[in-house]
């Protein structure tokens, strides 16, 4: 098991897969911080 | 609903003023990415021979690509012609006399010789034109040049403004491109081609709708927008007011929402929500495509027009009722998305997800994404619908790959963003809905906002097409 | 990964506290997830952008790996990744991930 309390996260999110604000809701719900959100889309 | 046209322009030498062929060229290297992409432009006969460009224009029904083996290109259809219930397909020549003719501002300038191949097509235009050294100059002062199939030079856009970002030359090609085609598709509705006498009376145009996602303006207003006036003044429209709703990928299934608001509450008899294509995304995943050795196949802008008017006993009916927009506290995640647009608005309308006899969701052409790294949208998106089947108990998750296929289609959208958002489908929805046996379409689109970089979220919109129930009791009567 | 993107991360990284830096994918497949993770540890395969030889080192993760559901709360993990686990390629975002760990 992996601990992102007090990390600063980059969360590279994409459209079809998990894209940055779900991921970021996982990771603040553990007290990790998201120094970096972004999405892709390739279409 | 009634029906839905496209206007698909095959303008291969526009592919180097694509987004990114444009920055490839302009790159390191960039004189060998040129080359590669001249030497890989298809013919016109090519492009309409072309399976998936056939489905757009309606004359293929988008289920019988199953049968046609992959990589589509390699397997022209017999026969095919440049038009067909759906729409029309034009070529660089019928483009640019169109682009002659939307030039307004008076911006566009061709070569004497192509001037005269114009006129000899499209009859006596307004045409300025150029010697090839004054044509060079204006390319070296910034205007954007024209070429035919890659190596001829046969004209230019100018810059309508020095030092206006806004009304730069590739600029105000994009939108010359989108009003174009946005025109034709217009035209091509209102001509009625091949269609049913009573619909294609000639009832005026109250409103269009825009719903395309380029950004008309200047400086001080850079996206005021409202092209879908100026394609209808092109299309010789005059009884129409008109406007643009912006939502990037779900613009036009917004748009279709209003429209059939609009007439659904007597604003308005006819609502045309319109649309031109992408010049931007030509040649987006062109680099994957030399790669495996294709053509460039996204060398087509695509413009559509969808008639809105009030229940004529005949036309599916728009179900602005169960129409599902994503809202700002909705996730975003792909399930998530489906929830909001497929599975809760279904249940609403006591509905079984299976109740839906096609899902138009994203249809983009997976020749196209796959050899880029994009996988097959198409087939992402009906794996999910599907999921939520087996997740609502209606099927075992053993039953998702053939609930998938029972009630999806293959990708054949070319990679126009609003276009393959759902409405690429609409004509063959359309006659499903009434010469074929569908009782329910659900149209599904999304938008990726987060792209503008204003916020994280993605939007998206569903809407249900009905079988008119009045036309059915009409058919069981007979 | 384009290179704009490449040159933000980098200079991110660059500004400080990358001891307490990790991060964390949402890709949906092997190709893409091998493509970031090694653009983000060993450097740029393509050579092409700023990254390109410059071995940022950060930790990668992605949110599918068991490790990483395990961190997280089961009901926030439900409500936004939810059936994905099973719609996305996890074997081969798994496979992806070990060549990049592995060497």
């Amino acid at each position: 098991m992996i601990d992102l309390r007090d990390r600063l996260v980059l969360a590279l999110g994409e459209r079809d897969g998990i894209p940055a604000p779900a991921l970021a809701a996982c990771i603040e719900s553990v007290g990790g911080r998201v120094v970096y959100a972004a999405t892709e889309c390739f279409v | 609903m009634r029906t839905a046209r496209f206007a698909v322009a095959h303008v291969p030498g526009l592919v180097l003023s694509g987004s990114k062929p444009r920055r490839d060229i302009q790159a390191a290297g960039g004189a060998e990415v040129r080359a590669a992409l001249c030497g890989a432009l298809r013919s016109f006969e090519g492009a309409v021979g072309y399976p998936p460009h056939q489905v757009v224009l309606g004359t293929l029904a988008p289920e019988a690509l199953r049968e046609i083996p992959r990589p589509w290109h390699l397997q022209p259809v017999a026969g095919a012609r440049p038009e067909g219930p759906g729409g029309v397909m034009i070529d660089e020549l019928g483009f640019h006399a169109w682009l002659a003719r939307a030039d307004t501002a008076r911006l566009v300038q061709f070569d004497e010789t192509f001037a005269e191949e114009v006129r000899a097509r499209a009859g006596n235009l307004q045409i300025s034109t150029m010697g090839a050294a004054d044509l060079r100059r204006a390319i070296e002062r910034r205007a954007e040049p024209l070429y035919l199939g890659g190596h001829r030079l046969i004209g230019v856009v100018n810059p309508a403004h020095d030092e206006d970002e806004s009304l730069a030359a590739p600029v105000l090609l994009e939108n010359l491109a989108a009003k174009v085609t946005g025109a034709l598709a217009l035209r091509c509705l209102l001509d009625g081609a091949g269609e049913d006498p009573r619909a294609a009376a000639d009832e005026p145009v109250d409103y269009l709708i825009g719903c395309g996602e380029e950004a008309v303006g200047d400086r001080y207003q850079r996206g005021g927008g409202n092209l879908a006036k100026a394609m209808g003044e092109l299309a010789g429209v005059r009884s129409a007011g008109a406007a643009d709703i912006k939502a990037f990928c779900a613009g036009p299934l917004h748009g279709l929402l209003m429209a059939g608001a609009l007439v659904a509450s007597g604003v308005w008899r006819r609502v045309v929500v319109v649309a031109g294509g992408s010049l931007a995304k030509l040649g987006m995943k062109s680099r994957g495509h030399l790669v495996a050795g294709y053509p460039v196949l996204e060398d087509v802008i695509v413009g559509m027009a969808i008639d809105v008017v009030a229940d004529d006993g005949r036309s599916p009916l728009l179900r602005i009722d169960t129409a599902a927009v994503h809202r700002i506290a909705d996730g975003t995640a792909p399930h998530q998305m489906a929830q909001v647009l497929t599975a809760a608005p279904l249940r609403a309308a006591g509905l079984k997800l299976g109740d839906v006899d096609r899902y138009a969701v994203e249809l983009h052409n997976p020749d196209i994404t796959e050899p880029a790294g994009s996988g097959d949208v198409p087939a992402r998106n009906y794996q999910m619908i599907a999921a939520l089947a087996a997740q609502a108990g209606e099927i075992a998750r053993s039953e998702v790959p053939a609930f998938a296929e029972a009630h999806g289609m293959p990708g054949f959208s070319p990679t126009q963003g609003h276009i393959a958002s759902a409405v690429a489908y609409l004509h063959h929805a359309v006659a499903g809905l009434t010469q074929g046996s569908f009782s329910r379409v659900q149209l599904v689109a999304k938008g990726s906002l987060f792209l503008g970089r204003m916020t994280e979220l993605a939007d998206g919109v569903s809407i249900l097409l009905e079988r008119n129930p009045a036309g059915e009791s009409e058919r069981r009567a007979r | 990964m384009d290179l704009e993107e490449q040159g933000r991360i980098q200079r991110l990284v660059e500004a400080g506290q990358r001891d307490r830096m990790v991060v964390l994918l949402g890709t949906p497949n092997a190709s893409s997830t091998l493509m970031i993770a090694m653009t983000l540890t060993q450097g740029d395969p393509s050579f092409a952008g700023p990254l390109a030889g410059v071995p940022l080192g950060l930790p990668v993760y992605h949110i599918l790996e068991d490790d990483v559901k395990k961190a997280i709360p089961a009901d926030v993990y439900e409500r936004e990744v939810g059936p994905m686990e099973f719609v996305l390629d996890k074997p081969g975002i798994e496979t992806a991930l070990a060549k990049v760990r592995g060497g």
